[in-house]
């Protein structure tokens, strides 16, 4: 089926795209092995959309090799298409084009097609099969956008925020989906900055920031890389003396009110540690509510990775 | 991950397994083709455009005596009413069609599907034909009941003419279309579309208007179409070599400029 099957589905080193004196992708280098799914993570504007689409061929790098299922995008565009399903970040089509008639089209343009008809019908797109394209929900867009992308029987998916703009029960159905497909052996390429998203779906979560890698590994090995970096929350009455609770816990764990109520230790969290703080509430005569042990979110390795102020 | 039994459920294992390969050349053109005549046909604003406004010149100027014209006055407006029609659907409807499609991403779509980029072209041209031929059927029934008597010697070299005004129109549309935002691209269309149908030769014949402006409009693709038209459906004659040099020059300087700068996004 594909001259050369050893190649990874993605593999990318050095990278660097520049728009003007903008460095978007600040030489990023990643790897998707094939029939794995890779999640993209990062802020607004770090580089990641611009990574995807030069993979996709639609943007020539500037430095760097990029070679997509063994082929560079940039020159063999033309045999590596039928190979590639797309969604492109909000979606694309004919602003007229029924929901049916766009699939039917894309669907033309490959060999050996799904069924146009049974993909808008798991994709819930069943009653806005003749639905102009411009009076379809966002929702409903991306839902039609991702069809496009799998009904060529890809051996890789791009999808730029697959769930952008999608509702719960939406969103539990591309993973559901995203599921299927890396059963199947289909690599995925996604997008997003849903912690929980590339947490639930990926393999290998590459953070991206400022156009390069910041973190890279199994959301397991981001989530735990440092035992020490567990934590305890519990809400309790607000503004509560701690001096008691700092002078009974171990030296290596910290205690503070990380909002009015919310209270966060962080440090290596043992029974004795749970047990000490328990022990201080009653003290306190306040019951812990809502206490539970966590190891760190890929959220909190996020953020600590790429700041916590506010991008444009 | 997701849970297993959920995904077993819906998707049945190896309903995604791979099987990748590019749809058949004859089937995708023809799809696409379908899909922008049907596009085309379906829009209200573009059937204003290519059918109606034409229409609605032909009966007015042949029916009402408002403009004097020399001659049974259907043979007269017809070829101009052709020019105009070939003009609206080739060129403005093509540019702002193009314009909206980039805008909603379209062009980008179709690029990352297996689509060879001159199969992308090759299915608005046909695309753009089946407009001009729908034009063509519908405005030469509604002239014929008016009676209209075209010069059957002109009627083949009519249709050469329709042919290569599509061809010129239609490129400098892609041109327009594929290089400027979409709201710039509906202006700028609608504007050229309405300069060229009363000062390029079209709605007037070059003689009528001001001497420097009569020559100028002779190597407009609008004043050469409008004029060979004439010559073939009412004289009969063959066209000259200018009007014929005059839209080759358009489109193919055109279309080689619009393969530069037409933009997918």
């Amino acid at each position: 089926m594909s001259p050369n099957l050893d190649s990874p589905a993605v593999e990318v080193s050095g990278l660097v795209k520049r728009y003007g004196d903008t460095v978007a992708v600040d030489g990023l280098g990643m790897r998707v092995a094939r029939g794995s799914v890779l999640a993209l993570l990062g802020p607004n504007g770090a580089g990641k959309t611009t990574t995807v689409e030069v993979c996709e061929g639609f943007l020539r790098p500037d430095a760097g090799r990029v070679r997509v299922l063994g082929l560079d995008p940039a020159t063999d565009g033309a045999r590596l298409r039928p190979r590639v399903g797309v969604m492109p970040q909000g979606g694309g089509a004919y602003p007229g084009v029924r929901a049916a008639e766009m699939l039917r089209l894309v669907a033309a343009c490959a060999a050996n097609p799904l069924d146009p008809d049974w993909l808008l019908d798991v994709l819930g797109l069943a009653a806005a099969r003749r639905t102009p394209y411009k009076r379809l929900s966002g929702g409903q867009q991306q839902r039609l956008s991702l069809a496009c992308a799998l009904v060529g029987r890809p051996e890789l998916l791009f999808l730029d925020e697959p769930t952008a703009g999608m509702d719960p029960q939406a969103r539990r159905l591309v993973w559901e989906l995203v599921g299927a497909l890396r059963r199947d052996g289909v690599a995925v390429l996604l997008t997003t900055h849903l912690m929980d998203e590339a947490e639930a779906l990926a393999d290998h979560v590459v953070i991206i920031d400022h156009g390069r890698v910041v973190a890279e590994g199994t959301p397991h090995e981001l989530t735990s890389a440092d035992a020490d970096e567990q934590q305890l929350r519990f809400r309790a009455t607000p503004g509560l003396d701690m001096t008691l609770l700092r002078a009974a816990l171990p030296e290596h764990c910290q205690v503070h009110e990380a909002a009015p109520g919310a209270y966060l230790v962080q440090g290596r969290i043992d029974p004795q540690v749970v047990s000490t703080v328990t022990a201080w509430c009653a003290q306190q005569g306040v019951l812990a509510q809502e206490l539970q042990v966590a190891r760190r979110s890929l959220e909190d390795v996020f953020l600590d990775l790429t700041g916590r102020e506010l991008r444009s | 991950m997701t849970a297993p039994d959920a995904t077993q459920d819906r998707f049945a294992p190896g309903t995604f397994r791979p099987a990748p390969g590019r749809g058949r050349l004859g089937r995708m053109l023809a799809a696409q083709a379908r899909t922008e005549t049907a596009l085309a046909l379906r829009n209200g604003e573009q059937v204003l455009l290519t059918l109606l406004i034409p229409l609605a010149l032909l009966v007015g100027l042949t029916t009402l005596r408002i403009v004097p014209m020399p001659g049974p006055r259907v043979d007269f407006v017809t070829p101009r009413v052709l020019a105009l029609a070939v003009m609206s659907s080739a060129f403005t409807g093509q540019a702002i069609a193009l314009g909206f499609d980039r805008r909603y991403g379209v062009i980008k779509r179709l690029a990352a599907t297996a689509l060879p980029r001159w199969l992308l072209a090759a299915g608005r041209v046909v695309a753009a034909l089946a407009v001009v031929v729908v034009q063509l059927v519908v405005l030469g029934v509604v002239a014929a009941l008016l009676g209209w008597h075209p010069a059957a010697a002109g009627l083949g070299w009519a249709l050469l003419l329709v042919l290569l005004g599509t061809f010129a129109f239609g490129a400098l549309g892609v041109l327009l279309g594929g290089a400027l935002r979409a709201e710039l691209v509906l202006a700028v269309a609608n504007v050229v579309w309405f300069v060229l149908l009363l000062a390029g030769g079209i709605a007037l014949p070059p003689g009528s208007l001001p001497a420097g402006l009569a020559e100028v409009v002779t190597f407009l693709p609008s004043g050469a179409l409008a004029e060979s038209l004439r010559a073939a459906l009412v004289d009969g004659a063959a066209p000259g070599v200018q009007p014929v040099a005059v839209l080759l020059g358009w489109g193919v300087v055109g279309g080689l400029l619009a393969a530069r700068t037409t933009r997918l996004t």
